[in-house]
C-alpha cells in the first residue's frame, strides 16, 4: 500500500487525474489507507460476554454482550442454537431492536445508581429513630399518626427523592415488615414480580425471601388477562403452545389477533418463511396490523367479535366435514381426545328441556371408586352406555387406568358412537341461550336423545356432539329450530357473523373450507396463532373457546404444524420443579402463599366500589336472577367456599388466630382448622374481602421488582395513585353510584392510601420507581447471573455479569439476602423465638381437590348449604411455623425438605434425594452453625440457578426419567423412553454459558421433544394417551359447572362486548369542548417497547414518535379537528391521558390505538380536566372481574398459581378523544 | 475484460418485518456519538412514505445520481466546473430538517427534581441546540402508515398509482423498505468529491469516505441519490456506511445482516468485469439498466471467468466464495431480485426481492385459489415497478410469479402431492432450481445467508511486525496531538 499523501496534497489531487476505471467514472483505493484502522479499531473488543434480556417479551433471545475498554458497547444476537435440523430453518438469529438497544439503560441518566427515600419520609424516619432508638418504634410513629402518614403517602410520585446508605434503606424496609407482621400478619405484606421464566432467580429471589416470612406472592399471567381462561377450561392445563419453529410445520396458518412481527420479532420468520413451503396464511385483524403484510388474506371483523366469525367457520366445518361428507380423520379424533362422544343429562325446567351436566358412573349405578367423577359415552354396538378409562375417577382413585384407551375399568373396549344419530329414542326440543345486545333469549332447537333411568327416575340424555350440532345451529333434517342454509340469518351462520363482524360472508365460508381442508389432507396440520388482540376482552374465554373448537374439529391439538398458538406472556418456565422449590423456600416450609392478583387489586385499589351496573350488562345471563348483581359477590363466594385464594385471609392477625385456636383448646392442625371454621360460621371471625375497606384489611408492604406495576400493568391507574398510594390522581369519578354488594361492608368513606410502604427495585426510574417510598438500585441484566426460558424456543440458556453490578447497584438476589440478613437481624430483638401462624389455601389444581364438588353443584355453607369443611367446602386451614429471626439463614442454604419430600407437578411427584446430594457437592454445603449448616449453598444468584437446573426434569435427565416413571404408575402406560435418550443428560450453568442447551422431554410439559423433533403441545397426550386434566380427561367441549349453566356458557357461544360509555352521571363528565370522538379503547403491545421497558430509552423513542402516542383513524381524526401530531387527550371516567395523535389509513374507523405502557415520565404534558400531568395508557381503563372465571374447587376448573382464576381484563371500554387546548408542562 | 470482486447485499422484502434491528444494531457499533446522532448508516423506511431524509428519490430537488448526456453518464449536479463554482454553496443539500433534529431528554429530572406539587417528566431537548424542543419529524416517522396519508403523498414510486392506496382503508398496502448504502459500481459520490476522499476499495468494491482527506464539502451528500452519506457536524466530514469492512475482513457478515430477524439479507461476492461498468451505466433505456447491470455480472463457476480473475489478483478463497455466493443466485441466476432505482446509474449492489401482498379486496378473486395472483394482490405492480425497475412492470411480475409458482409446487410436496411442475416451467424454473430457491429462501441456514471470504491482509507488507505490535499506536496515543 502507498504510502499517505498530506493533507493539503489531498486537497490538491482534485485538480489532477487519478488512477480511474470504467471510462473514468469510477475508481479504486488512492493513495494509503491507514486511516481505516479507526474503524477496524472501534470494532475491536475486550470480550463477548453470553447474557440476555430479562423482559417480558416471551423471547428468552440469546445475546453476546460486548465489552470494549472496559465498557458495554454493544449487543448483537447469538447464531449458536442448537439446530432444528436440516431441513427447517433455525433459530438464529433471536432479538429484536428492543432488545439491540438494551445497553444504553446502563449508563444513561435514566440509571438509578443508588438506593433513593422520599424525602419526607426519610425526614420522619431519622427524627423518629433518634427519639425511639428503636426502628420498629420508629416506623410505628409514623404510620400511626394520621397526618404524618397522610404527608408521605400524599407525596409520593411529586419528586423529592433523597439518596441513602444501603443500610438506612434496609433497616427502615425490614422495620416496616415486623411492624406489620406483628400488628396485622404478614399476609398484609405482598410482593409482585411478574414472568419468573424471563429470570426465574431473579424471581426466586423476592418470592424466596417473601415465602420465608410468609407474605403472599401475586400472580400476574391472570391479572395482566394473558392467561387465556379458555385453555383451563378445555385441557386443564395453563397454556402449552408450540414453539415457534413448529409454525413452519403447519400447512395453513390461520394468524389472529397476534401481531407476530411486531410481539413475536424473532420468531416472526417462521410464519415467512412457511409461506415458501406452500403454507396458506390469512390474517385475521381489524386494522392493517404488520402480520396482514404476510398474508394471502385478510378478513377484518370489528374489535371484539371475534367469537362470531369463528362460530360461523365451526358452522361451515360441522356442516360439511361432519354432516354433509363426514372426515374419517376428524371424526377418529373427535372420539378419541374430545368430550364430544360423552353423555350429559338434559333437565327439564319448568316443561322445557336444557343441557346439565355430564352423565356420570354414579347415575347408573355403577360400583367403582369415585363414580360421580366417570363420565360416561353411548357405546353404539354394546348398544349401552358405558364408562371409558381417563375421566378424573381414575386420575384420583385406582393406579394404572388414568389413560385415553377406549376401554372400560375391566379393559372391556369400548365404541362410543359420535352422537346419538340411529340409536336415538327421541328428538326432543332443548332450549339453548343465545346472546345480543339486547340481552340473551333461549333458541329452541331439536336434539337428539336417549331416555336413561337415573336414580331411579326416567331422564332425557344425549351427547355433547349432538348439543354443538345444534348449538352451532346445523340442520340435520330433524325439524325445528336449525337455519336453512349459509345465508340464513339465523346464529351462527356465514350470514349471521356478517351483521355482527362486517366481514363479508364468502370469505368466511372460503377460509374455513380451506382451513378444514388442509387439515384433512395434512392429518390435522392447521394452526391458529392468536393472541392479546382477541383475548384481552371480558368474553375472552368465549372467543377462544369458539376458536379453539375450530382446531379441536379439525384434529388439529397434539399434531406438529397444528393446533394453537397462545402468545401473551412468558408462561413457560422449563425447569419448573427446581424453580418451585428455590423461589417459595419449599425446602423449608410448606405451603407459600399464592394469591390471584386480579382479585387482590380489585379490591386493594377500590376498583369494586365503583361498578356501574349489574353482572354482564347489556347481555345479561339467561338465568331470571343471578345469585348476585355485583361481581364483588362472587368473589365473596369464591373465596369462602375455596375457590379462590384469598389474602389477606381474615380480619385477624393469623399469628393471634393461631394463639387464639389454642387458647380455645386446639392442639393439632386438624384441630385449629376446625376451631377457625366455627368461628367462620358463627361470623365471630370474617374473611378480610369481607371488609377490604377496613384498616386492619389493608394491604401494608408491597414489593415491587422486575415489573413497572404503577405505570404498566397497573389497570385502573387512578385508582391505584388514589386508593393504594393515597396521591394525587386523575379519577373522574366518585363511588356514590357505585352498585352496593351484598356480601361487603360498604364504608361512606373510601379509604386513601392504604399501602404503608412501596419498595421497588429498578435499574431505570419507571413510573413505579417514581412512585415508591423506596427505590432500591438493581443489577442491570448485563450484570449478573440468571436463567432464561420460554414457550417460543426449547432452550434454556443464561444471564452472566458482562460488567459488575455499576454504581451502588446489587443483583435481585443479593439485595433480598441483604434484606434478609437485616431483617433476622431485627426479628431477634422482636421476637421471642418461633411463632406460629393459621395459613388458608384453596383447593387447587392437580390435587384431589379437583374432587370437592360433586356435579359441578355449589352448596355454600354460610346460606346453610352444608356445613364448612376445610378442604372441601371452604379453603384449607394449615398451622405453618415462623422463625423470623432464621430467615436470614434459610435465605441463602438449600433446607433439607428438598431432599425429603418428594418433587412433583402436575398431580405426580417423585424422590430427589440423590439430586439434593449432588447438589452438596456441586455447590458445597454451608459451614456456619444452626439450622442450615450442612445444606447446599445457595448463597449466589449463580448457585441458585445451578440448584434449579439439578432439580428440575427438563434439565436434569435423571429426574426425567423418574418423573415419566412416576406417571407410568398413574396411567398404566410405557413413558419413560421419551426421555431415556437423555438420561445421562445434566445442564450445568458453565455448559449453557459455552451454548444453550434443549430441554429434556419431560412430564411437566405436554410435547415432545425427542430425538430432536419440534415441540408441539399435547402429541403426548394424543401419541401417547395421556389424558388431558380434565374431568373427562379429554378435550372439553362442554362444561358443567352451575355456575357456568347460569351464564350460558356451557358450550362455546358470542357474547357482545360490554361497551361501557365513557361516562355514566352526566355530573362527572368534563365540559365538552369542541368536537369529541367517542372512540372503542384498545391498548395492544406496542413496537417500539416491550410494555413499559424500552419505552423511555431513546433509541427506540427516536425510532418513532418522541413519546405517548395515540393512533386514530383519519376521518375519524378529521371530523375532531385533529391533525397527526396534534396533542389530544384521551378520558373517560376512569381518568384522563395526553399523548400525540397518530393519524392513519391503516386503522378503521371507531377505535383508538393506545399501543400498551407508554410510561407517564416521558414527554407528558398537563391536562385541564384534571389540574394533573396525563396519565398513563391505563388511566382510561378498569378491570372487569368475570364471575365464572372465578369457579374453584371442581375438575380442571379448581385454582392455580398463575393457572387459573379470573382476568383483568380492560378492552371493552370507551373513550372521549378530543384535541388538547394548550399544551402547559406543570412544571411549577 | 478487467475482473473485480464486490461485496454485495441481498434484501428480501416479502420476508421484512420492519422491526428496525438491523438499524439500531448497525447505529450502536457505528454512529452512536456526537455530531452522528441523526445519521442512520441503515434505516427502514415504511411505504408508501416520504421516507428518510424526505423526499429522498425526488432529484429533481436534490439532483442525486447520474444522467445521461450525450450517450455518457454525467452527474445530474453538473460537471466539475459547476460543481467547483458552488463549492461554498451547494443549494442541493437536504437540510437537518429534511433528516431530523436529534434530541434526547432530561432524564435527570426524573430523580433529582425537589418534592413539589406534581409528577416530574422527562421532556425532549435538542442534541444540537440543548433547549427543549417540540418533535416534529424523525428518522422513522411514518412508521407502520403513520400519517401517511399526507406525507405518501410525496412518495415518488406513487407516479401512475392511485392515490387511494394512501388513503383508503380498503385500498391501503403497507411494504417496509431497509436502506443502506448501495456501494454502487458506479458511485456518484466519488466522482462528485473535490478532495477525492471517496474511493472503492480495490479488493471488495467497498466505497469509503477517506477520514483524513475529507474537507468537508458535503457534494458526496447530494450526488448520492439515495441520500446514503452524511455529514457529521462534529468532525465536519462526510461519513457512510462502511459495509462494516472490520467485519467482513475477519469473515463475519456486516452487522445489519447478521443481526436481522427477519433474516432477510444476504451477503455475498459477485464478479464483474470493471471494464464495461460505464457501458451497463450508460444504456440509452431506463428500462435496460439493470439488465445490463446483470450482464456485466460474471459466471463465477465459467472456467475462462475464473483463470482471468486468478490473473487479476482474486485469491482462490474468494473464488470460492463467489460460487457459494447467495448473491449470484438470487440477483442473477434466478433473478428474484432487482436493483433499488436502476434509473440512478449508479449500478447498486444492494438489491432487492419485491414482496406478495394479500389478496386486494373482498372478494376481488382468488376465491379458488389459496394464494391470490400477482395482479390481485394490494400491492400494486407499478410501484414496485417504480421502485425497483425504472417503472417496467414487467420484470416485477416476473419475479413475483416465480415466488408464487414456487409455493404452489412447494405446497404440493409439503402435503405429498403430485405437483405441477407446468407451472415452475411456465415462470422459468425447473424443479432443482425450486428447491434450491425455496431451501435459500426458506431454510436460509446461516452459512447460507452468508459466503463472506476474510481478507488477505497478509498481502500487506511487513505483517510479522505488525503481528506484534498491532493494537499498540504509542505515537497515535493521548499524547501525540499536543
Amino acid at each position: 500500500m502507498a504510502e499517505k499523501k498530506s493533507p493539503l496534497l489531498n486537497k490538491l489531487r482534485f485538480f489532477r487525474p487519478r488512477e480511474r476505471y470504467a471510462g473514468g467514472w469510477s475508481e479504486a483505493s488512492p493513495g494509503g489507507r491507514e486511516w481505516e484502522e479507526a474503524y477496524r479499531a472501534r470494532w475491536q473488543h475486550d470480550k463477548v460476554v453470553r447474557s440476555t434480556h430479562g423482559v417480558n417479551c416471551t423471547g428468552s433471545c440469546s445475546w453476546n454482550i460486548f465489552v470494549k475498554d472496559g465498557l458495554v458497547t454493544w449487543e448483537n444476537q447469538c447464531t449458536d442454537y442448537p439446530s432444528t435440523g436440516p431441513g427447517m430453518p433455525e433459530f438464529e438469529p433471536r432479538g429484536c431492536p428492543r432488545g439491540a438497544g438494551f445497553s444504553w439503560y446502563l449508563y444513561s441518566p435514566l440509571r438509578v445508581k443508588y438506593p433513593y427515600v422520599r424525602g419526607v419520609l426519610m425526614q420522619m424516619w431519622r427524627e423518629e429513630l433518634a427519639v425511639a432508638g428503636d426502628p420498629v418504634a420508629a416506623w410505628a410513629a409514623i404510620v400511626e399518626d394520621p397526618e404524618r402518614a397522610k404527608r408521605y403517602k400524599s407525596a409520593r410520585g411529586k419528586g423529592g427523592f433523597e439518596r441513602a446508605s444501603w443500610d438506612d434503606v434496609l433497616t427502615l424496609t425490614a422495620a416496616a415488615l415486623i411492624y406489620t407482621i406483628k400488628k396485622y400478619g404478614p399476609d398484609r405484606v405482598f410482593g409482585f414480580s411478574p414472568i419468573p421464566a424471563m429470570s426465574m432467580v431473579s424471581y426466586a429471589a423476592g418470592s424466596r425471601f417473601l415465602s420465608l416470612i410468609g407474605a403472599p406472592l401475586l400472580s400476574f399471567y391472570d391479572w395482566y388477562c394473558d392467561l387465556p381462561p379458555a385453555s383451563p377450561q378445555i385441557w386443564g392445563d395453563q397454556t402449552d403452545v408450540p414453539e415457534s419453529s413448529d409454525w413452519f410445520n403447519a400447512g395453513y396458518l390461520l394468524v389472529w389477533g397476534s401481531n407476530l412481527p411486531m410481539t413475536r420479532t424473532p420468531d416472526a420468520h417462521f410464519m415467512t418463511e412457511a409461506r415458501y413451503r406452500g403454507t396458506g396464511v390469512t390474517a385475521v385483524s381489524p386494522d392493517y396490523a404488520e402480520y396482514v403484510k404476510f398474508a394471502d388474506h385478510w378478513l377484518a371483523p370489528r374489535p371484539g367479535t371475534d367469537a362470531a366469525l369463528a362460530l360461523a367457520m365451526g358452522h361451515v366445518i360441522l356442516k360439511e366435514f361432519y354432516v354433509d361428507k363426514p372426515d374419517e380423520y376428524f371424526i377418529h379424533y373427535a372420539k378419541n381426545y374430545t368430550d364430544l362422544p360423552f353423555l350429559i343429562i338434559l333437565e327439564d325446567k319448568d316443561g322445557a328441556l336444557t343441557a346439565g351436566r355430564f352423565l356420570n358412573a354414579a347415575d347408573l349405578g355403577i360400583k367403582t371408586n369415585n363414580a360421580a367423577w366417570k363420565t360416561v359415552v353411548f357405546d353404539a354396538s354394546a348398544g349401552k352406555p358405558c364408562v371409558p378409562r381417563g375421566s378424573l375417577g381414575f386420575r384420583w382413585g385406582g393406579r394404572g387406568k388414568w389413560n385415553l384407551h377406549l376401554q372400560d375399568e375391566d379393559g372391556r373396549p369400548i365404541e362410543p358412537g359420535l352422537g346419538l344419530l340411529g340409536v336415538e329414542d327421541a328428538v326432543v326440543t332443548v332450549k339453548l341461550p343465545y346472546f345480543e345486545p339486547g340481552g340473551c333469549r333461549m333458541l329452541e332447537r331439536a336434539v337428539l336423545a336417549k331416555r336413561l333411568e337415573v336414580d331411579g327416575e326416567a331422564v332425557y340424555v344425549t351427547t355433547v356432539y349432538d348439543l354443538v350440532l345444534a348449538s352451532y345451529g346445523i340442520d340435520r333434517g330433524l325439524g325445528n329450530g336449525s337455519p336453512g342454509s349459509y345465508d340464513d340469518p339465523a346464529p351462527f351462520t356465514p350470514a349471521w357473523q356478517e351483521a355482527i363482524t362486517g366481514v363479508d360472508r364468502r370469505e368466511v365460508i372460503k377460509v374455513a373450507r380451506e382451513f378444514a381442508q388442509n387439515a384433512a389432507e395434512t392429518k390435522g396440520r392447521s394452526m391458529i396463532v392468536m393472541g392479546a388482540g382477541i383475548n384481552h376482552w371480558y368474553h375472552a374465554d368465549t372467543i377462544y373457546r369458539a376458536i379453539i373448537n375450530l382446531l379441536l374439529l379439525t384434529g388439529c391439538q397434539g399434531v406438529n404444524g397444528g393446533g394453537w398458538a397462545h402468545y401473551v406472556g412468558q408462561e413457560k418456565l422449563r425447569p419448573v420443579e427446581g424453580w418451585q422449590t428455590v423461589a417459595f423456600a419449599r425446602d423449608w416450609s410448606l405451603p407459600p402463599r399464592l394469591m390471584n392478583g386480579t382479585s387482590f387489586f380489585y379490591f386493594a385499589t377500590g376498583q369494586w366500589r365503583y361498578e356501574d351496573g349489574p353482572v354482564e350488562k347489556p347481555a345479561p345471563p339467561p338465568v331470571p336472577a343471578p345469585r348476585y348483581r355485583h361481581c364483588a359477590d362472587y368473589n365473596v363466594l369464591a373465596a369462602r367456599l375455596g375457590w379462590l385464594p384469598a389474602y389477606p385471609q381474615f380480619d385477624s392477625n393469623p399469628l393471634e388466630l393461631y394463639r387464639q385456636a389454642v387458647a380455645h383448646g386446639a392442639k393439632a392442625p386438624a384441630e385449629v382448622a376446625s376451631y377457625v371454621a366455627g368461628e367462620l360460621k358463627k361470623g365471630t371471625l370474617r374473611f378480610a374481602l369481607e371488609d377490604p375497606d377496613d384498616p386492619r384489611n389493608f394491604p401494608r408492604v408491597l414489593f415491587v421488582w422486575r415489573a413497572n406495576l404503577i405505570s404498566s400493568s397497573g389497570k385502573g391507574h387512578e385508582y391505584f395513585l388514589k386508593h393504594l398510594l393515597g396521591t394525587s390522581n386523575g379519577l373522574l369519578e366518585d363511588d356514590r353510584a357505585g352498585l352496593r354488594p351484598e356480601e361487603i361492608k360498604w364504608h361512606e368513606q373510601a379509604p386513601e392510601g392504604k399501602l404503608d410502604l412501596l419498595v421497588d427495585l429498578e435499574f431505570r426510574m419507571s413510573g413505579t420507581a417514581l412512585y415508591s417510598d423506596i427505590v432500591l438500585p438493581a443489577a442491570t441484566w448485563y450484570e449478573k447471573s440468571d436463567l432464561s426460558s420460554t414457550d417460543m424456543h426449547p432452550f434454556v440458556h443464561p444471564f452472566n455479569p458482562a460488567v459488575p453490578p455499576q454504581w451502588a447497584s446489587r443483583s435481585d438476589w443479593d439485595i433480598f439476602k441483604e434484606l434478609a440478613r437485616v431483617f433476622s437481624g431485627l426479628a431477634k430483638r422482636h421476637f421471642d423465638g418461633p411463632c406460629r401462624e393459621v395459613v388458608t389455601t384453596p383447593l387447587m389444581h392437580d390435587s384431589p381437590d379437583e374432587l370437592a364438588q360433586p356435579g359441578g353443584r355449589i352448596r355454600d355453607w354460610r346460606r346453610g348449604d352444608g356445613e364448612p369443611v376445610p378442604g372441601r367446602t371452604m379453603p384449607h386451614i394449615h398451622v405453618v411455623e415462623r422463625d423470623y429471626s432464621l430467615v436470614d439463614a434459610k435465605m441463602t442454604a438449600l433446607g433439607p425438605l428438598a431432599g425429603e419430600k418428594p418433587l412433583g407437578v402436575k398431580g405426580i411427584a417423585w424422590p430427589a434425594a440423590e439430586e439434593y446430594q449432588a447438589l452438596k457437592q456441586m455447590l458445597g454445603t454451608v459451614r456456619t452453625p444452626g439450622v442450615a449448616r450442612g445444606c447446599p449453598d445457595i448463597s449466589t444468584d449463580r448457585r441458585a440457578a445451578q440448584a434449579i437446573l439439578t432439580l428440575s426434569s427438563t434439565t436434569n435427565g435423571r429426574v426425567a426419567v423418574r418423573a415419566w416413571q412416576s406417571l407410568e404408575e398413574k396411567t398404566g402406560l410405557e413413558l419413560k423412553d421419551l426421555a431415556a435418550e437423555r438420561a445421562e443428560d445434566h445442564f450445568t450453568f458453565d455448559g449453557i454459558t459455552s451454548k444453550p442447551e434443549t430441554v429434556i422431554t419431560s412430564p411437566a410439559f405436554s410435547g415432545s421433544e425427542k430425538g430432536g423433533r419440534r415441540y408441539s403441545p399435547f402429541t403426548t397426550n394424543v401419541e401417547r394417551r395421556i389424558p388431558w386434566r380434565t374431568l373427562t380427561g379429554r378435550q372439553h367441549f362442554y362444561l358443567d359447572h352451575e355456575l357456568l349453566l347460569e351464564f350460558g356458557e356451557a358450550l362455546a357461544t358470542y357474547k357482545p362486548v360490554l361497551a361501557h360509555r365513557p361516562f355514566n352521571q352526566p355530573g362527572g363528565r368534563p365540559q365538552a369542548k369542541g368536537r369529541e370522538l367517542v372512540l372503542n379503547y384498545l391498548t395492544p403491545h406496542n413496537k417500539w417497547s416491550i410494555h413499559s421497558m424500552y419505552f423511555d430509552a431513546l433509541p427506540m423513542l427516536t425510532l418513532f414518535r418522541g413519546g405517548p402516542v395515540i393512533w386514530l383513524n383519519k376521518d375519524d381524526a378529521d371530523g375532531a379537528g385533529i391533525g397527526d401530531n396534534d396533542w389530544i387527550e384521551c378520558f373517560n371516567r376512569h381518568g384522563v391521558v395526553v399523548a400525540r395523535a397518530v393519524v392513519t389509513p391503516r386503522l378503521p374507523r371507531g377505535m383508538a390505538y393506545m399501543y400498551h405502557a407508554q410510561d407517564r415520565t416521558i414527554n407528558v404534558p398537563g391536562t385541564a380536566i384534571t389540574g394533573e400531568r396525563g396519565g398513563t395508557h391505563n388511566s382510561p381503563t378498569r378491570i372487569h372481574v368475570k364471575p365464572t372465571h372465578m369457579i374453584g374447587g371442581y375438575a380442571q376448573l379448581s385454582y392455580g398459581f398463575n393457572y387459573y382464576g379470573p382476568t383483568g381484563n380492560q378492552r371493552d371500554l370507551n373513550v372521549i378523544v378530543r384535541k388538547l387546548e394548550g399544551v402547559d408542562w406543570l412544571e411549577d | 475484460m478487467r475482473i473485480k470482486a464486490q461485496t454485495a447485499m441481498v434484501i428480501n422484502l416479502d420476508k421484512c418485518l420492519g422491526c428496525h434491528t438491523c438499524s439500531v444494531t448497525c447505529k450502536n457499533t457505528w454512529t452512536n456519538r456526537p455530531g452522528a446522532e441523526y445519521m442512520w448508516w441503515n434505516n427502514v423506511e415504511t411505504r408508501p412514505g416520504t421516507g428518510y431524509p424526505k423526499q429522498w428519490e425526488n432529484q429533481d430537488k436534490y439532483r442525486g445520481g447520474w444522467l445521461l448526456k450525450n450517450g455518457k453518464p454525467a452527474l445530474r449536479a453538473g460537471n466539475r466546473v459547476n460543481r467547483l463554482l458552488h463549492i461554498f454553496h451547494n443549494p442541493d443539500q437536504p437540510l437537518l430538517d429534511d433528516y431530523y433534529e436529534p434530541w434526547t431528554y432530561n432524564y435527570e429530572r426524573l430523580t433529582g427534581q425537589p418534592a413539589g406539587r406534581r409528577q416530574p417528566v422527562a421532556r425532549p431537548e435538542s442534541l444540537l441546540a440543548g433547549k427543549y424542543m417540540d418533535l416534529t419529524w424523525g428518522p422513522n416517522w411514518e412508521d407502520d402508515l403513520a400519517g401517511t396519508h399526507i406525507t405518501g403523498l410525496q412518495d415518488a414510486n406513487l407516479r401512475g398509482v392511485e392515490e387511494a392506496v394512501c388513503r383508503d382503508f380498503q385500498r391501503i398496502f403497507m411494504a417496509y423498505l431497509p436502506r443502506t448504502c448501495a456501494h454502487c459500481l458506479n458511485p456518484a459520490c466519488v466522482a462528485a468529491c473535490p478532495s477525492g476522499a471517496i474511493y472503492k476499495r480495490d479488493e471488495d468494491g467497498i466505497v469509503l469516505v477517506d477520514q483524513q482527506a475529507c474537507r468537508g464539502w458535503r457534494f458526496c451528500v447530494s450526488a448520492c441519490p439515495y441520500k446514503k452519506i452524511y455529514y457529521n457536524w462534529q468532525t465536519n466530514k462526510a461519513e457512510k456506511c462502511i459495509f462494516c469492512f472490520p467485519r467482513l475482513e475477519s469473515g463475519l457478515p456486516a452487522t445489519c445482516a447478521e443481526t436481522c430477524a427477519g433474516r432477510v439479507r444476504y451477503l455475498g461476492l459477485v464478479l464483474y468485469d470493471a471494464d464495461a461498468v460505464a457501458e451497463a451505466a450508460a444504456a440509452p433505456e431506463e428500462k435496460e439498466i439493470c439488465r445490463r447491470q446483470r450482464d456485466i455480472f460474471l459466471d463465477p463457476a465459467g472456467p475462462n471467468i475464473i483463470r482471468q480473475a486468478e490473473a487479476d489478483g482474486i485469491p482462490a478463497d474468494w473464488l470460492e466464495a463467489a460460487r457459494r455466493s447467495p448473491v449470484y443466485k438470487l440477483a442473477v441466476e434466478w433473478g428474484v431480485a432487482l436493483p433499488l432505482h436502476p434509473e440512478y446509474r449508479t449500478l447498486p449492489m444492494v438489491w432487492y426481492i419485491p414482496p406478495l401482498s394479500p389478496l386486494a379486496a373482498a372478494c376481488g378473486g382468488g376465491q379458488n385459489t389459496l394464494f391470490p395472483a400477482v395482479d390481485e394482490m394490494r400491492l400494486p405492480v407499478h410501484y414496485l415497478a417504480n421502485l425497483l425497475a425504472a417503472g417496467d412492470g414487467a420484470p416485477v411480475r416476473a419475479v413475483l410469479k416465480k415466488l408464487i409458482a414456487l409455493r404452489i409446487y412447494m405446497r404440493a410436496l409439503n402435503l405429498g402431492k403430485e405437483p405441477d411442475r407446468r407451472v415452475l416451467a411456465d415462470n422459468g424454473l425447473d424443479e432443482e432450481t425450486a428447491r434450491d430457491m425455496y431451501h435459500l429462501l426458506a431454510v436460509a441456514k446461516y452459512s447460507d445467508r452468508f459466503a463472506v471470504p476474510p481478507a488477505h491482509r497478509e498481502l500487506a507488507a511487513g505483517l510479522a511486525v505488525k503481528q506484534g505490535s498491532c493494537g499498540l499506536d504509542f505515537r497515535a496515543g493521548p499524547a501525540a496531538g499536543r
